[in-house]
């Protein structure tokens, strides 16, 4: 077996010096009636080349939207990644290394976090960001129990224009602690009214949550909803699931967000049937101590050099066991990594331009269908059908393009309506193809 | 190791000093020793009511984390706020500048349910 | 005696990123858009739109590449060296593994495509959970949980919800003390009071103990097995029985699995819910921190309640089924990282059943093989044989004011990573070795020789202990500093 090096002489030679006749003497603390020794049902061992073969064959029994027109977004989106990107995260110093404990012989990674952190809190105008959670939807779910935690309050009111797995997450995060989810019925207007958002605050609300752009591609007014939460004296947590339209949006810190949550993975990170992505997690200073998650901090060594290390950690597990602010300890660190080599590569100008060429695609979309709302958009579109969209995704299907989400998975009431997502990559003759094979 | 006399100690490693009816507590020497260099204090607000035996705060260092159990039961009249840019007071001068809350006492009959400075020292040596 | 890696090489400083390039410079070319270039006022106000991107960096691609490879030079990875991180399982990640997360086939899938489309990735998955519970001897799994903690989460949510369904949630877990602290973290994110459970003498579960802490409000037993002590819970079945007489169930922290495979399994010892971490035991690789993945696997009874969606296999075609009216629900916004399943996938293949046996004795055997050099060097303390990972202390070292975090800066100049330091923390001064099966004879008898070679020095030259590392890119770092005036992002 070409991982394990011991030959059978090194391997009798290491049983002399412990000790014992045979390997299995080392099992002696196992007792006989939990041995294992039926027959498992497991494969023979596999060379390198049947190995790819069959790979191969499971992947080509796929067929990836990165190889067809494809205008499915939903929480995950296909954006071009720069070759440097896999070329620099392949380095294996990043990748085969463990959580930077100790820091002297870790300062890649611990810097990187760093760089990580500041782009976080740049890209949302925040002051202070973790490291990273695992996903944008268990990222609200945190910013969920934060703000019980900040407030000492146990409800939250949600939009039901924020994405319905992320939602759902909430749900499994909050609902064994007696935190309520409050959940308005915006998604007809398909924007998140600061009226509706309202009538559901009590005094006991601990946050209000919005997504945006929001589930249906629509911006939502956070300077409304902003307003409403510092009236009503309740936190503000808004969640980005498009993490490209930072490039085009203002940021949520611009109204006052308390929290602010995101989904990484359009910042350099493949689709890949879903994961690994990597979760954005940023607050205000005077939150610092509630957060969650790891956090790397700027400090110097013994001879005054500067040098990085993992900092505040009384709040995590290891320390505080059952008071801790999560559980995480294993984040998204190579996908954070990921995102932060793409945010270099594309910088200033080619973030914002990635995001702009989104944004005309979206337009000339919208020009060419009939959109469901009008309110103002960054790359997806809520467009109406003739027939159910699961119909009109069969007949893209034939023609091999992947069609858009049918939102009556989640919403029963809209029916014949489609969730368009484009990005950089999408051509005028993908379009040209989409409209004309949909028919609708 | 220093345990000054006329204070009252807590087997939680807590002082306390009553003055006029108004109880300062703080942290013994022995526990910011044993915490080492102190990082960050959490403390409640002002106006609070606490319970004799109730946590009313943490106390950080680098690798650990404590909660503060208060010694006797009353209101938070005043907090230490020099602790917030300074927590490294807990260290230096734990029974003096590092003290963390003062208390308007409800009950006076708490503090002679506490240790005296021989006591807890002693209950000091048993740990070791 | 062989020589030890540790050795003085050429690295370079590098400013943070923010500190570097041009106005102007750029490491991508964005295309001109092929649709028309409208102005983005006509359909929102300018204040719902972006300013410029303050906190950019402005650099080249050659700049970037420079950046970040010379960043990877600070660090030390596996492919660098032994890292016998106890708890950590860092053993080889195999690189036909990552060829195979980077298959278009496979990276390229969108989560919410078509189950016709994706029939390659759907099989990955059924045919994963099917061999995870053949190693675990459990029914049921998901893949879904993004790493061990949240697979912890999982598990207690399964209980949970197997208890509610009953009739009452019950309030509490009990937990060995020598437990991982993601242990009491997870219950509590349940809702459950993490009772802690202090080892009895040998470093095993006091039975006594735990029978008088069971009862009817107890809604589990968390444990480690093989524990944190690196030890196996000789009594398990009557450990498991104990806490199923009151009805109570048993989780099964996978973090240990390393050293069992093949030769026991959670199932048979009476274990009603697991998790595993992919990033351990299945060889995919750590990150830097991560990701993992915590797959969660349970026995029938607890079925019903796993995360949604389930893959399905029916007449022949994989498919997801979100209809599972008793589920805890969704853990995140799709179904995993099954970029680093997909990892765990190809090592199973690879290793298949006699291979993934072979691993965990030969991790053993090598853990063994440490304990017995090192023991008359270092404290050991609990004697008898150990199994993937043992236990030492710096009690010896002590005498002479070394501790176990100067022992182990020690070993960075000796070019090795150290083992997991002050844990389990019923251990004081702890240092936990897990060398893995992957190591070769040679590689951990350099680490022996530096461990022994450490011991003498901190006779003869404690201060020498005191002053490392030397040779890494950075001394020493303030921590104290880092905590007191939080630097957590780069300003201007």
């Amino acid at each position: 077996m070409r991982y394990l090096p011991l030959t059978s002489e090194e391997k009798s030679a290491m049983l002399g010096a412990i000790g014992v006749a045979a390997v299995d003497d080392l099992f002696t603390a196992i007792p006989a009636d939990i041995r294992f020794k039926g027959n498992w049902n497991l494969p023979a061992p596999m060379g390198e080349q049947p190995l790819l073969a069959h790979l191969k064959e499971l992947a080509r029994q796929n067929r990836p939207a990165t190889s067809a027109p494809t205008f499915l977004g939903a929480g995950a989106y296909n954006h071009f990644i720069p070759s440097a990107v896999d070329q620099l995260i392949s380095r294996s110093e990043f990748y085969t290394s463990y959580t930077p404990y100790q820091p002297e012989i870790s300062q890649g990674t611990l810097q990187a976090i760093y760089e990580w952190q500041s782009y976080v809190c740049s890209l949302f105008n925040m002051e202070v960001a973790n490291a990273s959670m695992y996903d944008g939807a268990s990222a609200l779910a945190e910013a969920a129990l934060m703000a019980c935690r900040v407030t000492r309050k146990e409800e939250i009111v949600i939009s039901n224009c924020v994405h319905p797995r992320w939602r759902q997450v909430a749900r499994s995060y909050t609902e064994n602690r007696g935190i309520g989810l409050q959940v308005s019925a915006d998604h007809v207007a398909g924007r998140s009214e600061a009226a509706s958002l309202e009538k559901l605050i009590t005094a006991h609300t601990a946050a209000v949550v919005v997504q945006s752009p929001n589930f249906f591609g629509n911006v939502e007014d956070l300077k409304a909803i902003g307003e409403l939460c510092r009236a009503k004296n309740v936190l503000f947590i808004v969640a980005v699931a498009e993490a490209a339209s930072l490039g085009f949006l203002a940021p949520p810190g611009d109204f006052g967000a308390d929290i602010v949550v995101g989904e990484g993975q359009s910042l350099g990170i493949p689709m890949s049937f879903g994961g690994p992505y990597v979760g954005m997690f940023a607050t205000r200073e005077k939150h610092m101590r509630q957060m969650p998650g790891r956090l790397c901090g700027r400090t110097v060594d013994k001879d005054g050099r500067p040098g990085f290390v993992l900092t505040l950690s009384a709040r995590e597990q290891h320390i505080r066991r059952e008071k801790a602010t999560s559980n995480i300890c294993s984040n998204q660190a190579l996908c954070a990594l990921t995102a932060t080599i793409y945010l270099t590569l594309m910088g200033k100008q080619g973030f914002a331009d990635t995001a702009k060429n989104c944004f005309y695609a979206a337009a000339e979309l919208r020009r060419r269908m009939r959109p469901t709302h009008r309110h103002p958009f960054f790359n997806e579109i809520l467009v109406e059908l003739n027939q159910p969209a699961v119909e009109v995704n069969g007949r893209l299907a034939e023609q091999g393009i992947i069609g858009g989400y049918d939102v009556s998975r989640d919403y029963p009431d809209m029916k014949n309506k489609m969730l368009l997502a484009v990005t950089e990559l999408t051509t005028k003759q993908d379009m040209d193809r989409l409209i004309e094979a949909g028919g609708a | 190791m220093e345990y000054p006399d006329g204070l009252h100690y807590t087997k939680d490693h807590e002082w306390a000093l009553e003055e006029e009816g108004v109880v300062t507590i703080g942290i013994t020497d022995y526990a910011q020793s044993e915490l080492g260099d102190v990082v960050f204090v959490e403390l409640p607000e002002e106006g609070t009511v606490i319970k004799a035996g109730e946590p009313f705060g943490v106390v950080e260092s680098v690798k650990s984390v404590s909660d503060l159990y208060t010694p006797v039961s009353g209101e938070v009249l005043e907090i230490n706020g020099d602790l917030e840019s300074e927590p490294e007071l807990v260290n230096s001068s734990c029974y003096d500048a590092g003290w963390m809350i003062k208390i308007a006492v409800s009950n006076k009959k708490e503090l002679g349910e506490l240790l005296s400075a021989d006591q807890y020292a002693d209950y000091i040596k048993s740990l070791k | 005696m062989a020589q030890q890696p540790g050795a003085r090489g050429l690295v370079f400083n590098e400013p943070l990123i923010f500190e570097h390039g041009r106005k102007g410079r750029a490491g991508c070319d964005v295309p001109k858009s092929e649709f028309p270039e409208i102005d983005p006022a006509t359909v929102a106000p300018p204040s719902m739109l972006r300013g410029p991107l303050e906190g950019l960096a402005e650099v080249s691609e050659p700049e970037a590449v420079r950046h970040f490879t010379r960043l990877s030079q600070w660090n030390y990875g596996v492919d660098s060296n032994f890292y016998p991180l106890g708890s950590c399982t860092m053993k080889y990640n195999p690189k036909v593994n990552e060829a195979a997360a980077r298959m278009e086939g496979f990276a390229g899938l969108h989560p919410l495509q078509d189950a016709s489309t994706t029939q390659g990735a759907l099989r990955v998955m059924y045919d994963l959970e099917k061999m995870l519970c053949e190693v675990a001897g459990m029914d049921a799994a998901s893949l879904q949980p993004a790493a061990g903690a949240q697979g912890e989460f999982a598990g207690l949510l399964l209980i949970r919800a197997y208890h509610k369904e009953k009739g009452n949630p019950r309030k509490k877990v009990i937990i060995p003390d020598s437990g991982h602290g993601t242990n009491p973290a997870s219950a509590a994110l349940c809702d459950y009071a993490a009772v802690t459970l202090p080892s009895g003498p040998d470093g095993l579960i006091d039975l006594a103990l735990l029978e008088k802490e069971m009862d009817g409000d107890t809604a589990a037993l968390m444990l480690t097995n093989p524990n944190t002590l690196g030890m196996f819970e000789k009594n398990i079945k009557k450990v498991c029985e104990i806490v199923h007489a009151k009805g109570g169930l048993v989780y099964g922290d996978g973090a240990n699995l390393n050293a069992v495979m093949g030769k026991a399994r959670f199932g048979d010892m009476g274990i009603d819910v697991c998790h595993m971490n992919l990033h351990k035991t299945f060889s995919t690789p750590h990150g830097g921190g991560g990701p993992g993945s915590g797959p969660v696997l349970a026995k029938k009874i607890l079925e019903p309640y796993l995360p949604a969606p389930r893959v399905t296999l029916r007449d022949g075609v994989y498919g997801l089924d979100f209809n599972r009216p008793k589920s805890i629900g969704a853990l995140n916004a799709f179904w995993g990282n099954f970029g680093v399943y997909l990892r765990a996938y190809a090592y199973v293949l690879t290793m298949g059943g006699s291979g993934l046996k072979e691993a965990s004795e030969t991790a053993v055997l090598n853990a063994n093989y440490i304990l017995a050099k090192l023991r008359g060097a270092y404290h050991v303390p609990y004697e008898g044989t150990c199994m993937h990972e043992c236990v030492l202390s710096d009690k010896f070292q002590q005498e002479h004011h070394v501790s176990t975090l100067d022992i182990a800066k020690g070993l960075i100049d000796r070019g090795f990573h150290p083992p997991t330091i002050y844990f389990p923390l019923i251990v004081k001064g702890a240092m936990m070795i897990e060398p893995t099966e992957t190591e070769s004879m040679e590689t951990m008898d350099t680490f022996i020789a530096a461990m022994k070679e450490i011991a003498d020095v901190a006779k003869t030259d404690p201060e020498s202990l005191a002053a490392a590392p030397v040779t890494a890119k950075v001394k020493r770092l303030d921590e104290t500093q880092a905590a007191r005036q939080p630097d957590l992002r780069y300003r201007r």
